[in-house]
Parts: C-alpha cells; sequence; structure tokens
C-alpha cells in the first residue's frame, strides 16, 4: 500500500530565513487585531454583557421572515435588539439589550417576548443574564486566561530554560491575541464558548511549540559544534511531518464540528480552526525564531556519553 | 523484552473491559432500556441542560434586606434591655446600618456595653462621650449569611418540589447565591413567580379610627402603626398596628379553595400555639379590622366577627392559579430573603435532540475520518493508532460515566476534538520510530528507543495543555466546566492508550517474524 505523505522525508527548509518576514506577517495580524478592537471593540454576547438572548423556530416553515419578527419585537420598545437567522432559514436568533430599571424588568421582558410570538414560533432557547453575571464572567475570562498562561510559563521554565518559557509565552499571547482580534474583525459573537476555544487553542498551541522544543532542547546537547541556527532549523525539520500530521488530524476534526456541529458550535469550531492554524504558525516562527536571539546554553559536556549512542554523534 | 510480560498485557485486557463495561449503558437510548442491562456496574452519562433540555436559574439572596431586619431586632432588644436595666436613653434609632443612641444619666459607659454585648458578643459597639454606635461585624453578617442561606435552600427545594419538577438540583454557590437546576422544564415561568415571593404571611390588627378611606400617599403612620399598600391596588393603604398577631411559621397547613361567594382563597390551619395566640387576640378584638398582610402588603382587612381559633380563611380578588400558588407558598414557609434571579437559561427539548443529534454525527464523521487519515498515512501502524483511538473514547466515555460527569454540547465537541488531538501522541511514537530505524538502528532498538524519547515529550506537551484545560475548570461555569473535563479526560486517556496500549501492539507486533518494516522506511 502506497502511504500518504504530507511531508517529504527529510526536509531541510531553512525557515529561520524567513523569520523576517513571518515577523512582519505576526506583526500585521496583531496591529490589524488592535486596530479592530480600538474601532470595533468585540462584539460582547449576553454572557459578558447581560441582556436577553432568545432562539425562535417558525411554526410555519415557509413563511417565516426575518422582517415581519422585526417589526413585531420593535412594539415592545426594547431598547437595542439585533434578530439573525440562526443556522437553519425558520431559525432565528433575538438579542435584546439588558433593559433599564432592575431585575425584575429583565426578567419580565422575556416573558413579553414569549407571549408576543408565541403564536409563530416555538422558543427553542432563552437565556438571561445579569449585568452583575456578566462583569463577574468578563473578570473570570480574563482570569482564567491569565492564570493559564502564567502556569504554562512556570511550568516551561522548570522544564527547560528561563528563555524557552519566555518565548513560548510570547508565541502564546500572540495566539491569543490575535484569536480576540478575528472575532473582532469579523464581529463575531464574543461569549464563554469563545473563552473556552481561546484556551484551548492555547493549550493546543502549547503542545506543538513544547514538541519542538523539546527537540531543541536534545538538539542542542547533540550538536554541540554546531550553530544554534542550524539546531533550531534541524529541530523544526524534523518535527515537521509530526507538526503537520497532528494539525492535520485536529482540523479535520475541528471542521467536522464546524460543518456537522450545529449552529451553537460552528463559531466555537471556526476559533479553534484559526487557532490551530495560527498556533503551529506560531511554535514555528514566533517561539523558535524569537529562541534565536537568546545565546542557550548548549549543555555540559558529560551529558554527551549519557544522552547520545555511539553511533549517532558527529563529533 | 519486558514490556510483553503477561501482568501488562492482564492489565490492558482488564482496563478495557471495564471500561466497555462501564461505557455500554451510554449507547442504549432510553434509560428503561438501561435497565434491562443492570449487570452492568455503570450508570449512563448525565446529560448537561443544553442537551436534555430544562432550565438554569441563578438566585442571589438579598441579604441587605436581612440584615435590616436583624439589626432592627437588635434594635428592640438594646431598648428592652436598657429599659430592663432601667438605663435612661435618648435618639435609639437605625441609620445607614448602625444602631445609634445616647445615654441619659449617670449609668457608666462600661455596664452599657457589657449590656449590649450581652446580647451578641460580635457586635461592633464604639462610643463617643455619650452616644453609643452599634453595628454588625463581619462575623455576624457572616452567621446570619450562612443561617439564611441554610433555610433559604430549604424553602427553595419545598417550593420547587411541590410543583413536581423532576429530579431538581439545588445548591449554594458562593456566599449568598442558589443554582437551581430544572431538568426538562423548558419554561420556567411558574417557578420563577413562586421564588420570587418570599410570602412573609401576618395578621395584625387595623388602626380602630383610621380607615383607608382617610389616607393617601403622603399619610404620616402615628408611633406603633405603619402604613401599608394594598396589594392588588397600589393607590389604597392601611394603618396597620405593627405588632405582629400571628405570623406564617404558625401555619400548619394551607390550601386553595372557593369562598362563601364561589371566588377562589386559601384556606389555613394554624398550629396549636398559632392558635392559641389567634383565639386570644380576635376575642378581644371583635368588631375590629384585621390585616392579613404578605410580602408587606395587605392582601384583606375584613372585620372581626368571632373569635377564631385555628382554622380561617384568606379572600381577595384573586384567580384559582394565584390561590394554587399563594397556598404552595405558604405550606412550604417563607424564604428568609427575597431572591433575585442573576441569571436564567433555558433550552428546549428540541434544541437539546437536535444538539444531540448533530453531536453524533461529528462524533461519528470525526471518528471515520481521523481513523481514515491515520491508516493512509501509517498503514499497519496506522491501524494500531486507530485500535489505541478506540480504547481511548471508551476510556473516555467509561470515566465520564464513573464520575457521572455532566456532558455537554460543547463537552461532545471536546470528545471529537480530543479524537483529533489524540493520535497525537501516536504521532509523536511513530515518528520517532522511523527516525530512529532510519538512522541506521534496528528495528527492535528503533522501536524501543522511539518509546523511550517520544514519552518525555508526550509528557511536557500534554502536561501543558492539562494546564490550560485546568484553568478553564477552574473559571468555567455549566457547559464550559463540561468541556473542560472531557479535554481533561481526554488528555489523560490518550496519554494512557499511546504509552501503554500502542506499544503493546507494536512491541507485539514486531516480534512477528514476517515483520514488515516497510511502513517505516523513508
Amino acid at each position: 500500500m502506497k502511504l500518504l505523505r504530507l511531508v517529504p522525508n527529510n526536509t531541510n527548509f531553512d525557515f529561520l530565513r524567513i523569520k523576517v518576514i513571518a515577523f512582519l506577517f505576526s506583526f500585521i495580524i496583531l496591529s490589524a487585531s488592535f486596530m479592530s478592537l480600538i474601532v470595533n471593540n468585540l462584539n460582547y454576547g449576553i454572557d459578558f454583557n447581560g441582556g436577553i438572548l432568545l432562539e425562535l423556530r417558525s411554526k410555519k416553515p415557509n413563511s417565516s421572515n426575518i422582517n415581519q419578527l422585526r417589526e413585531k419585537i420593535s412594539t415592545l420598545n426594547a431598547g437595542e435588539v439585533s434578530i439573525q437567522n440562526f443556522g437553519k432559514e425558520t431559525d432565528f436568533l433575538v438579542r435584546i439589550q439588558k433593559q433599564e430599571g432592575d431585575q425584575k424588568e429583565q426578567i419580565a421582558m422575556i416573558e413579553k417576548v414569549k407571549s408576543l410570538i408565541e403564536k409563530d414560533y416555538t422558543v427553542r432557547r432563552s437565556e438571561f443574564v445579569g449585568p452583575v453575571v456578566g462583569d463577574e464572567l468578563k473578570t473570570a475570562g480574563i482570569y482564567a486566561v491569565s492564570l493559564a498562561l502564567i502556569s504554562i510559563m512556570i511550568y516551561i521554565w522548570f522544564r527547560f530554560e528561563w528563555q524557552f518559557s519566555i518565548a513560548a509565552i510570547l508565541a502564546l499571547i500572540h495566539d491569543v491575541l490575535t484569536t480576540v482580534g478575528l472575532f473582532s474583525i469579523l464581529k463575531l459573537e464574543f461569549n464563554l464558548a469563545t473563552i473556552a476555544a481561546i484556551l484551548t487553542t492555547a493549550g493546543y498551541s502549547i503542545n506543538d511549540t513544547v514538541v519542538i522544543f523539546d527537540r531543541v532542547r536534545e538538539n542542542l546537547r547533540r550538536y554541540k559544534s554546531k550553530t544554534h541556527y542550524f539546531i533550531y532549523n534541524k529541530s523544526i525539520n524534523e518535527t515537521l511531518s509530526r507538526t503537520v500530521i497532528t494539525s492535520v488530524t485536529t482540523l479535520l476534526a475541528l471542521f467536522i464540528i464546524f460543518f456537522f456541529g450545529g449552529a451553537v458550535l460552528s463559531d466555537f469550531a471556526l476559533a479553534m480552526i484559526w487557532g490551530v492554524i495560527i498556533g503551529t504558525f506560531s511554535s514555528i516562527f514566533v517561539a523558535v525564531s524569537l529562541l534565536t536571539y537568546f545565546n542557550i546554553n548548549k549543555g555540559e559536556k558529560v551529558d554527551d556519553r549519557t544522552n547520545v549512542p555511539e553511533y549517532e554523534r558527529e563529533n | 523484552m519486558k514490556s510483553l510480560s503477561k501482568i501488562r498485557l492482564i492489565l490492558i485486557i482488564a482496563s478495557v473491559i471495564i471500561g466497555i463495561l462501564y461505557a455500554t449503558p451510554n449507547f442504549f437510548y432510553t434509560s428503561k432500556q438501561v435497565q434491562s442491562f443492570n449487570f452492568l456496574p455503570g450508570k449512563k452519562i448525565n446529560l448537561g441542560l443544553d442537551l436534555q433540555g430544562g432550565s438554569y436559574l441563578l438566585l442571589k439572596a438579598d441579604m441587605n434586606v436581612v440584615f435590616a431586619e436583624k439589626l432592627d431586632s437588635v434594635l428592640s432588644d438594646i431598648r428592652s434591655l436598657l429599659r430592663k436595666s432601667k438605663i435612661g436613653y435618648k435618639k435609639l434609632s437605625i441609620q445607614n446600618d448602625i444602631i445609634s443612641f445616647q445615654k441619659r444619666g449617670a449609668s457608666s459607659n462600661e455596664k452599657i456595653r457589657s449590656i449590649i454585648f450581652s446580647l451578641d458578643k460580635n457586635l461592633i459597639v464604639e462610643n463617643k462621650l455619650d452616644s453609643f454606635f452599634i453595628r454588625f461585624s463581619e462575623q455576624n453578617k457572616n452567621n446570619i449569611t450562612k443561617s439564611t442561606m441554610a433555610q433559604a435552600i430549604e424553602i427553595v427545594r419545598r417550593r420547587i418540589d411541590e410543583t413536581g419538577t423532576n429530579e431538581p438540583s439545588i445548591q449554594q454557590q458562593g456566599d449568598d447565591r442558589i443554582i437551581v437546576q430544572l431538568p426538562g422544564l423548558d419554561d420556567p415561568s411558574r417557578i420563577k413567580k413562586l421564588l420570587g415571593k418570599t410570602a412573609k404571611l401576618t395578621f395584625q390588627l387595623a388602626h380602630p379610627s383610621i380607615f383607608p378611606e382617610d389616607l393617601d400617599e403622603d399619610s404620616k403612620a402615628p408611633p406603633g402603626f405603619i402604613k401599608l399598600q394594598e396589594d392588588k391596588n397600589p393607590d389604597r393603604f392601611y394603618m396597620i398596628n405593627k405588632r405582629v398577631m400571628v405570623s406564617g411559621e404558625m401555619l400548619k397547613d394551607a390550601s386553595p379553595t372557593f369562598d362563601r361567594n364561589n371566588s377562589p382563597s386559601v384556606s389555613f390551619q394554624l398550629s396549636a400555639l398559632g392558635g392559641k395566640k389567634f383565639g386570644r387576640v380576635t376575642g378581644k378584638n371583635i368588631g375590629r379590622a384585621f390585616a392579613i398582610v404578605l410580602d408587606g402588603k395587605v392582601v384583606s382587612a375584613p372585620v372581626i366577627q368571632t373569635q377564631i381559633f385555628s382554622t380561617g380563611q384568606i379572600t381577595g380578588s384573586f384567580t384559582v392559579q394565584e390561590t394554587n400558588d399563594l397556598a404552595l407558598v405558604l405550606r412550604s414557609g417563607a424564604l428568609p430573603a427575597p431572591m433575585v434571579i442573576l441569571e436564567e437559561r433555558s433550552v428546549g427539548p428540541g434544541l437539546g435532540k437536535d444538539s444531540i443529534s448533530a453531536g453524533k454525527i461529528a462524533s461519528i464523521f470525526g471518528l471515520i475520518a481521523v481513523m481514515v487519515f491515520m491508516l493512509l498515512t501509517y498503514g499497519m501502524f496506522g491501524i494500531f493508532a486507530n485500535i489505541a483511538l478506540v480504547c481511548n473514547i471508551i476510556f473516555i466515555i467509561a470515566l465520564l460515566s464513573m464520575i457521572q460527569a455532566t456532558l455537554t454540547l460543547p463537552g461532545i465537541a471536546g470528545i471529537v476534538l480530543t479524537m483529533g488531538m489524540a493520535v497525537d501522541a501516536n504521532v509523536l511514537i511513530f515518528e520517532r520510530i522511523k527516525e530512529e530505524f532510519n538512522s541506521g538502528r534496528n528495528i527492535l532498538d528503533a522501536i524501543e528507543a522511539g518509546f523511550q524519547r517520544a514519552i518525555s515529550t508526550i509528557i511536557d506537551a500534554n502536561l501543558t495543555t492539562l494546564f490550560a484545560a485546568l484553568a478553564l475548570f477552574s473559571f468555567g461555569s455549566g457547559p464550559i466546566k463540561g468541556f473542560s473535563v472531557t479535554l481533561m479526560i481526554g488528555i489523560v486517556t490518550s496519554m494512557f492508550t499511546a504509552i501503554v496500549i500502542t506499544k503493546y501492539i507494536v512491541f507485539l507486533y514486531s516480534k512477528k517474524k514476517d515483520f514488515n518494516s516497510v511502513y517505516l522506511q523513508d
């Protein structure tokens, strides 16, 4: 049987030669993310902003009309209302801003909308998040992402050298910021699931980075006479096949969630698809490229004998 | 070779069998079908509310109201203690949650302080010259919050149980919050209404000479009296004696009924003690009106015709549903604090079913896609990786059932994602074996070295991912927590399957005489 080869064997690409171009690319997407965050901000969902969300399905599949629904709900004077199709033509997502007054009025608004559209639509989902909870979730989200970054940094610091930990964490921050930026640029709803996607992406990206770093560490000991530049390139090339294969299997799974997982999960999957792609990119072009700016110790000579079998030693 | 020991094989087979036993019930749809498999050890995985449909409510007890009430009762305790000890005082009042008064006469400050501390030693008492300031300490507030919440959860549970909702879950969260989960109930409006009433019921005498007709918004209450609104008619006021004749705690039972005019009403029965008290007061006040006060509003104010003992009726302009609900909340007792709804999420059964089927399709397609890809990439080794992948999924399902975790839609996404990421450990191992083999080692050495080297990478890489999942767990509520749990379990099981199961199969295969190294060559 002829096996599938995504990456040719014994590749010898000079990844680091294009590191300037890669940095430029990172710079551009990071700036775009920041610009968009300043101009567009994030399209916070009710999880963070508070408010009301209803998912409706038309009882009469053929005559469902978004404008009709819009008109109907506008009679409630509920302030800012957004209505969009959700997955299917008969399904709608209605978002209503948080109402003036206390909690009771918020809750009452749900009942008002429900009784207004009861005749023509079934309510598939209804959510209300009070402003207090929204603010708490925002804080908790920032806290969780920071906690993840810090604990990862400390772990890598212990297992590798501090230079690795800094390079890895900068690569991770790069991934997190551009994923947030993507949500801002595409104006996708930023909600609890997005935080989950960002953290999972961070987990995936760090996994990728650690695999390459692991090889860098090994090669630093093995090829003591070679330059760091050579060693970094070689490490990327040696792990390239694994990097690509794992990205492909993960992306396969994610695209399947995107297409078949239903409307609720599609944004979630999209965030992670981006995250896997950018995470793979950053492991090679951000994390390893950053290592070139440090002069990492290649370890003591004594290690040589124990780590590398005789026939593999080059010097 | 050490790895081929019998013990290892037995352990692998045992773990897979246990996994299958625990995972099996999940593949039968209804719980009835599961019952016919009751020889199996496990239960099904709990489905989250987003999959089975249901409602989630996050309630907060308004503790400020409770603190104010308790401070009020501290104030009256202080008043009666000072009187009893014959200590003069003036300007005894509460402002900004602080009780203050000035002493009159020559009593020593120390004596007054010790009298106040005899009430509760945790109170904070400050005094400047003749003025005293008393407020609750954090300790006081914590104690009050604790006992209030314990009681509140009990009452919330009773009220929800009375509605006949299936398997509700009621838990405290943080200091002053309650999470209510109601599987299968997609419209929680009745529950919300029931929990929206504290249902503090009191019977109090009305003022003998000031009638509703004499009162408007600006009327002031004479000492010892309080002006209260009518429940159904906010423009009508009553002047009510502050002293409570009988309160809701003395109710034994309440049920919806109809009065003589055939309009819906609630009949109640008082406890022996309550009946005695009620009888005494009503006996003395025939001809006067008394008010039935619910949550600070007057429901009705009938005139006492005869002495009433233990049974009576509450009439007002009620609907049948209202009398049902009123009877229910009276029976279950008053909430010690008003409840505010902070968050509400309800999912209808239709969406839940759609989500389950979308999740199933995504899982099956995901599994097939990854398996086909692995087979195409690694040939025979791909088959090994696929065996490990299937074991991995069995383990994930089994562990989720064992710890009775809650599977949510993001959780299903977590499983599908794990399928993609789980093969990573195998990929790392195979790539390493290939490398070792192509650098001139013989096949057995290459396999040995490949595993040995790959494992340290696998552990480093997975532990860092685990940190991200742990952060997610600490942050998450509901669905997100479910996602992080599946992710964590997936990381652990994929490490186990790669390091133990794949290794065993590969070693077993490499010992065969017709071992074909074609899959390893460049």
